[in-house]
């Protein structure tokens, strides 16, 4: 499988980035980590944007950086999506999208990306009139339309709130299914990379400390991502029926889980089961408003914040965090290879 | 000669001060101007301020209020039109001096046919002179242009200053070649003299006019008519009659 | 009323402040572009010699460049070396002069233009595969459009107010030196009030018009949001 290399070392005043890294040329990888870890200026590394000594960049086998050559940035057959988004004020949105149109190496058409992210209505509109979200929607078409070899994008949702954000993820969904290029998404929120990735790599403070896929690096315990408050599991299951009362039935691998009736597009879906929603329990209760009990083992247990314990725990083969006081883990005489049930508050649909 | 031109910016850039005479003086006769202060100084003790520039400058100044004493122009009609608009005595009216117009040049020979020479063989680029709208030497020199048919020739190469010392900077920096200006400028600056014969030119008599009665200024006008004044005006390059 | 040689005054007048004001848009902008961007040790000491011809009295300037476009100086000797026509006393020598005098007028506003519009517009359209002439005149010059207008507005009527290094290097020559604002002074010095009047009112009017419409459609492009 052809990959994504990248070599690079930035030593500015104060901060340092060093990373050695491969990613797969397909699918999303997520770039995750905290503000000021170094994500931006990795992106922007890879994308040449910066030229820093000493750095190897590689894609799909096509050499983009090396020690002896640089190839410049408008020869790079790269899409950028910046977190401003940076439309041209001096354009209005068709001639934006087709600034990278035009200049594409192969063109292919504009009207499926057009409609991919719905833009009909917007064509001959100014820039300076358009939404958060629709900006970065048009950013993202016209990204798009250079017919690009790797999109990467830029922490993309940030400057948005939380209303234009949910607004416009099924759109980047969309692109994951749609595109056969790579994605690499930089951003520090665990939920959006939980989402969108089938792989990510974790950034703290100029390091890479980790870098496979999303389910198996969100729940280990050796790894920061499990350690934010944010921490959570992702899964992967299918829908088995529709209940009456507003519930749907979906089937993993560790059992069934009941959770809140959406409009699920697919049969396949991703779940992101938080830590702390899930509790344990040493036997399977009965009279509780807790719907979803599942048989788990433990895995691993270690040390958070001060009073506080992370469980790794197993459910049929998927990954699931719980956290709980340091009393509980005590008074439950919570070790490795343990059995016991695992109740799951509430579990969120990504996708 | 640039120290000259430094030294008329500076004098001219001093403004007039609290001397006991304030003499309005025409450039070309600057450095004579200064002699005849530090010798008349020494004799009578009084304190001389000069402003040296164009005539024509300094008869705007004067009908505006300019606070001179004492005029030394280079020409005879200012002072008169002075006179006639009663901002100067009549009676202290008299020629002080009568320029010599000369040809002059850095590094190419003067004479009388050099001008129509230098036209024939495309040997200068440019002749400077004073501006005859407004300076008397640059009338002068219009005039000996005229009279040896030369002034139509020179449309293109007919380059003018503000005033003499300003025609004689063009040379003196290189740019134009020729100059037609007054002897006393000339005078220990090395270079091509040749003075141009009176008679091809109308008399560029300069007359002196007293604007303030003052015994320090009258004291000054007494003295440029001694022969110790004569002899250094004539020593300048000038002639009295 | 106003002579055949003041109208001459005038469009004498009219072509340097032209010429002056192209010379500086083409040559100005790059050194603007690189101003903006730069952050080599180097850069206050451009920025300030060409802020200088702000504060340097106009005679100063005139006076320097009479001695270096003399056959002595820097520039005349290699001029003269290389066989080619003096500039003293030339249009083009009023041209480089008037280049000189007006160069803060023009690189400081573009400058300020470029670097307001900063390096992220430029980026964007080198990863949409625009290479760098091409970013500069699709992307860059778009954007600093205020700017030129801005640039080229004081860089013109700034040149047509020039008197002092003209005074220096013109020489006075009618229709070739001798510009509006020398014209206008040598009326007042021969007291012909009159001829003043009309020549600076005419100077007056024209420059008025002249901005009235550079203004006017300037309004009509938008404040671009960077």
């Amino acid at each position: 499988m052809s990959s994504i290399k990248l070599r690079c070392q930035v030593d500015y005043s104060g901060f340092v980035l060093d990373v050695e890294l491969s990613i797969p040329a397909q699918g999303i990888t997520g770039i995750l980590g905290p503000s000021g870890s170094g994500k931006t200026t990795l992106l922007r590394a890879l994308a040449g944007l910066d030229r820093h000594a000493g750095s190897v960049v590689s894609v799909a086998g096509e050499v983009w950086q090396s020690e002896d050559d640089f190839l410049p940035v408008h020869e790079r057959r790269l899409g950028y999506v910046f977190q401003e988004s940076g439309l041209f004020a001096h354009l209005n949105v068709r001639d934006n999208i087709e600034y990278g149109h035009r200049r594409a190496v192969q063109r292919s058409p504009m009207e499926p990306l057009v409609s991919l992210l719905n833009l009909g209505d917007l064509l001959d509109r100014d820039v300076a009139t358009l939404s958060g979200g629709e900006r970065q929607r048009v950013a993202i078409a016209r990204a798009l339309a250079a017919n690009p070899r790797v999109l990467l994008m830029d922490e993309p949702l940030s400057g948005l709130d939380v209303a234009r954000r949910s607004e416009i993820m099924p759109y980047l969904e969309s692109l994951h299914q749609e595109l056969e290029i790579p994605i690499v998404y930089v951003s520090h929120a665990l939920e959006e990379i939980a989402r969108l990735s089938d792989q990510v790599v974790v950034l703290e403070n100029g390091a890479v400390v980790a870098n496979g896929p999303v389910a198996e690096v969100f729940t280990r315990l050796d790894l920061p991502p499990a350690h934010w408050d944010a921490a959570a599991a992702v899964i992967e299951a299918q829908v088995v029926a529709n209940e009456d009362d507003q519930l749907v039935q979906l089937k993993f691998s560790g059992g069934s889980l009941l959770v809140p009736a959406l409009n699920y597009v697919s049969e396949d879906v991703r779940l992101q089961v938080a830590a702390r929603d899930v509790s344990l329990t040493l036997e399977h209760q009965s009279g509780t408003s807790i719907l979803n009990i599942l048989k788990v083992t433990v895995t691993d247990i270690a040390e958070d914040e001060p009073g506080q314990v992370l469980v790794q725990l197993d459910a049929g083969g998927t990954a699931l965090l719980s956290r709980v006081t340091g009393r509980s883990a005590r008074e439950l005489d919570l070790k490795r290879g343990q059995s016991l049930f695992a109740q799951v508050k509430g579990a969120a649909v990504l996708r | 000669m640039r120290a000259l031109f430094a030294l008329l910016l500076v004098l001219y850039a001093q403004g007039l001060y609290a001397a006991d005479v304030s003499v309005a003086v025409a450039s070309n006769f600057v450095a004579t101007a200064h002699e005849l202060a530090g010798s008349f100084e020494a004799e009578t003790g009084y304190t001389v301020t000069l402003s040296p520039g164009s005539t024509g400058k300094h008869y705007a100044q004067i009908r505006h209020g300019a606070p001179f004493d004492v005029f030394l122009a280079a020409d005879a009609e200012r002072p008169e039109l002075l006179c006639d608009e009663g901002l100067a005595s009549p009676d202290t009216l008299y020629s002080y001096a009568f320029g010599r117009l000369v040809l002059w040049s850095k590094d190419l020979p003067v004479s009388d046919t050099a001008i129509a020479n230098g036209l024939n063989d495309n040997s200068f680029r440019f002749l400077a002179i004073a501006n005859p709208e407004l300076a008397p030497y640059g009338r002068a020199a219009r005039e000996y242009l005229e009279a040896g048919s030369l002034w139509g020739r020179l449309s293109g190469k007919l380059v003018r200053g503000e005033n003499v010392a300003q025609a004689m900077q063009y040379v003196d920096s290189g740019n134009a070649q020729l100059a037609l200006v007054a002897a006393s400028l000339t005078l220990g600056q090395p270079g091509n003299v040749w003075p141009v014969p009176v008679e091809l030119y109308a008399p560029i008599e300069q007359q002196a006019v007293l604007l303030k009665s003052s015994p320090a200024a009258s004291a000054f006008m007494q003295f440029l008519q001694s022969e110790v004044a004569r002899k250094i005006i004539v020593a300048n390059g000038y002639y009295l009659p | 009323m106003i002579t055949p040689e003041d109208i001459n005054a005038l469009l004498l007048t009219l072509r340097l402040a032209f010429v002056s004001t192209a010379v500086l848009l083409v040559a100005g902008t790059p050194l603007a572009w690189w101003l903006a961007h730069t952050t080599r040790a180097v850069k206050p000491v451009c920025e300030a010699l060409v802020a200088l011809p702000l504060v340097l009295p106009p005679t100063v300037l005139g006076f320097y460049l009479l001695i270096a476009l003399g056959p002595d100086g820097p520039v005349g000797g290699l001029m003269q070396f290389f066989g080619a026509t003096p500039l003293a006393f030339t249009f083009a020598g009023l041209v480089v002069g008037s280049v000189i005098y007006s160069l803060p007028f023009v690189v400081q506003p573009l400058q300020d233009t470029f670097a307001s519009i900063g390096r992220r517009p430029a980026e964007v359209a080198a990863t949409l595969g625009a290479s760098p002439v091409d970013r500069f005149f699709t992307v860059t010059l778009p954007l600093a459009r205020r700017g030129f207008v801005t640039a080229a507005v004081l860089g013109f009527a700034h040149t047509l107010g020039e008197f002092g290094v003209v005074l220096m290097i013109g020489g006075n020559i009618p229709g070739v030196t001798r510009v509006a604002s020398i014209a206008v002074y040598d009326h007042v010095e021969r007291l012909n009030y009159a001829g003043a009047h009309s020549l600076s009112l005419s100077l007056i009017a024209i420059s008025f018009l002249l901005l009235l419409a550079v203004y006017g459609f300037n309004r009509r492009l938008r404040i671009l949001p960077v």
